[in-house]
């Protein structure tokens, strides 16, 4: 009898942790890319823990979600190439070229096409997944960065830092359109939901263009001011557009704040006070939550988006760069 | 031989066919034009006779200008600017005095100077009635941004000023307070420690001791020297307590020689040891590693300080005729002068110029020889505009008076 039920015990909890485990593998998931550890931190979104950290090529920064939500994509920028992180068994399981140092990259609507900042060299790459092979490479300004693809696949964003513009590509002849001059340093690049316009984030000019998509004009440009900041801290980097349409968030580097803009008349509404160097973010399938990774204080900020409140911050890895939220 | 050289030449002229033809169809040219940025250089042999392991290069300087050059020409590529780089090199005064005038009577009126002080402002003095902009790419001499500034005259490399507050705020914050000062014999040696005293003053550092160097540097390189420089430097030394020997030694005579050889085990700082610099090999923030990959991979050896500043120089430049649509050496002058202008210099924050005097404001790296121990302004030295401003000389204090 007690043996039995030894057993049993024993059983039941297999059964918990193979229950668990499945849900572990199902959960939302928050994956961070680390530059200077060369790892990914790959968190469950519901406990803020750490699942496993994942080592990959050297200088991981720009990170995407596959379609289907079962892979990420790494730019691997020292190790100059692409990795592959499988979702699933968290291991990488493959790699795909992508031309010198790639910072970061945007995946076409259809799930096919990474095209890919090459900032070394001056480069848009375009990268054919299905056949792991660099269909074309595009010359751009010096030291890209930014990518974006409109929500309709025909039209690329690329920002270049030091040439400091916004550079519209043509998806299906790769020629650039048109070159829109923005504040200096431009690093992030999004579109919004409709695909008419286009946030784009200067660093160094500390400010923020919208550019309407039609005209290649700047329609407003959004800067920022925070009572007992500098205004040489004032940077900003990531974008989050809110799929309501009503929030821009920008992260505004080593001012360590988060700007709550309204999408709609441009206005700053509120600064949220996150970690140190605050880069890049990503939104939860909900939208309720923002997550910020922070690369001096190595660490990842929760932002309540209702509250509009800082709720939380959970250690990472060794200078946090990106984030994507799987589901 | 011959056929491959044809073959070669052949491949070239294709290239160059392509990157004539090659025009952006994105390229909005709503401000055509070229712009014709003269390098004034006078041309030094310098050499470092204690550190002859890394010499100065010849192209010091040039190297960063041409880089620049190229970066100005891939906007320029998208806005229909064009930026040339004419490089006027001279062996002396005369000849650059003479380079000057000839490219004054050619039309040129933006320069990028590598000239020593006094020979700066001769040039000048001779440019201003023409209406030419000198940017200083590598002086760093306090009285060009003091009494003898100019309105025409901009300077981008941190002044010794600068300098000296980048390593005193650091002393500070590690509350470090008492230092050693040893000053070499040359007049660079007597500025820099002169910013050192000011410096120290300002930021409450005290100066326990003050002394001459006055070893004899060729000394170290007979046979067997080094233990006389050991005994000298423990000679110096002894008697004073002290938590950091600086020192100031611009032309690395004998700063190399400090460190371990002192009557008691204090680090060395100023133009050895840690040392405050615009730039060095050993900084890879702030996306600087792209600057410092370009360089190398066009001169084939690591940016110093000096080719920083040429690089800034015509950068700056090649941004004044961008941001104001504008080939006109009138309407680029206004705007570096306006305070629109700023500059990205892979430092964080943007870079623009003190309106009273002229210097590029930025933060200032704290270095060794293999790694980057600090960026200045340190945290906590506050100021009502720009934090860097806590650097050099600040508005009420100023000296220049250019109007």
């Amino acid at each position: 009898m007690p043996h039995a039920l030894i057993l049993l015990r024993r059983l039941a909890l297999i059964a918990l942790l193979l229950g668990l485990g499945t849900r572990l593998a199902r959960a939302e998931m928050i994956l961070v890319s680390n530059e200077k550890d060369n790892t990914i931190t790959v968190l469950d979104a519901a406990s803020l823990k750490v699942i496993k950290t994942v080592p990959v090529g050297a200088r991981p920064r720009g990170i995407v979600l596959s379609n289907d939500g079962k892979k990420l994509y790494i730019c691997t920028s020292d190790a100059d190439h692409i990795e592959v992180l499988d979702l699933k068994t968290l291991t990488v399981t493959q790699t795909l070229p992508s031309n010198p140092d790639p910072e970061l990259f945007a995946l076409s609507p259809d799930g096919k096409t990474l095209y890919i900042s090459n900032e070394n060299d001056s480069m848009v790459s375009v990268l054919d997944i299905p056949a792991s092979h660099i269909e074309t490479e595009i010359p751009t300004g010096v030291e890209p960065e930014g990518m974006a693809v409109s929500p309709d696949g025909k039209t690329i964003v690329n920002t270049s830092e030091t040439t400091s513009m916004a550079h519209f590509i043509d998806a299906a002849t790769h020629k650039m359109v048109a070159s829109v001059l923005v504040g200096s340093r431009p690093r992030f690049a999004a579109f919004n939901k409709d695909g008419s316009l286009v946030w784009v984030s200067s660093e160094v000019g500390g400010s923020v263009a919208v550019i309407d998509v039609a005209s290649h004009k700047v329609l407003h440009t959004i800067t920022f001011a925070i009572p007992g900041v500098p205004k040489e801290a004032i940077q900003a980097v990531g974008i989050a557009l809110s799929a309501d349409g009503r929030y821009a968030f920008i992260a505004l580097g080593p001012a360590n704040r988060v700007a709550v803009v309204d999408a709609k008349t441009y206005a700053v509404e509120k600064y949220l006070l996150v970690g140190q160097r605050v880069w890049h973010m990503a939104f939860s399938p909900d939208q309720k939550t923002l997550y910020t990774v922070n690369g001096i204080s190595n660490d990842m900020s929760v932002i309540d988006v209702p509250d509009l409140k800082v709720t939380k911050s959970v250690p990472v890895g060794q200078l946090p760069w990106g984030v994507v939220v799987a589901p | 031989m011959q056929r491959g050289g044809n073959g070669l030449r052949s491949a070239f002229a294709v290239m160059l066919f392509v990157l004539l033809a090659w025009r952006p169809a994105g390229a909005q040219a709503p401000a055509g034009g070229a712009v014709t940025i003269v390098y004034l250089a006078l041309a030094q042999h310098r050499s470092y006779p204690e550190t002859y392991l890394d010499q100065p290069a010849a192209d010091e300087g040039i190297q960063g200008a041409r880089l620049a050059i190229a970066d100005d020409n891939t906007t320029g590529r998208f806005t229909g600017q064009n930026f040339r780089l004419q490089e006027a090199i001279a062996p002396d005064e005369a000849g650059v005095i003479a380079a000057f005038q000839a490219a004054l009577a050619a039309g040129q009126r933006d320069f990028v100077t590598d000239l020593p002080a006094p020979l700066l402002l001769r040039v000048a003095d001779l440019g201003q009635a023409a209406g030419a902009t000198l940017i200083d790419a590598t002086d760093t001499d306090d009285s060009l941004r003091g009494a003898d500034c100019r309105r025409d005259v901009l300077h981008v490399l941190p002044s010794r000023a600068m300098l000296a507050d980048a390593l005193m705020q650091y002393l500070v914050v590690k509350n470090w307070r008492h230092i050693m000062l040893v000053t070499g014999k040359t007049a660079g040696d007597a500025l820099y420690a002169q910013a050192i005293r000011t410096a120290a003053h300002k930021f409450l550092v005290s100066i326990v001791a003050d002394k001459p160097w006055t070893f004899n540097p060729a000394a170290q390189q007979a046979d067997t020297g080094h233990f006389e420089v050991n005994t000298e430097v423990a000679k110096l030394t002894e008697g004073y307590n002290y938590d950091v020997l600086v020192v100031a030694d611009e032309a690395d005579d004998f700063g190399d020689e400090l460190s371990y050889r002192g009557f008691t085990p204090r680090p060395v700082a100023g133009t050895q040891g840690l040392t405050p610099t615009a730039w060095s090999r050993v900084y890879d923030e702030i996306a600087s590693t792209q600057l410092q990959a370009r360089f190398l991979h066009q001169a084939k050896r690591w940016m110093s300080d000096r080719d920083y500043g040429a690089w800034l120089a015509v950068r700056a430049f090649g941004e004044a005729a961008t941001r104001s649509a504008s080939t006109d050496a009138a309407a680029i002058a206004a705007y570096l002068h306006s305070p629109a202008f700023t500059l990205a210099g892979y430092k964080g924050p943007p870079l623009s110029f003190r309106p009273w005097d002229g210097q590029l404001r930025q933060p200032v790296l704290l270095v060794d020889t293999r790694s980057l121990v600090s960026v200045s302004p340190q945290p906590g030295f506050l100021h009502q505009f720009y934090e860097t401003d806590t650097l050099g000389v600040d508005q009420p204090e100023s000296t220049c008076h250019m109007h």
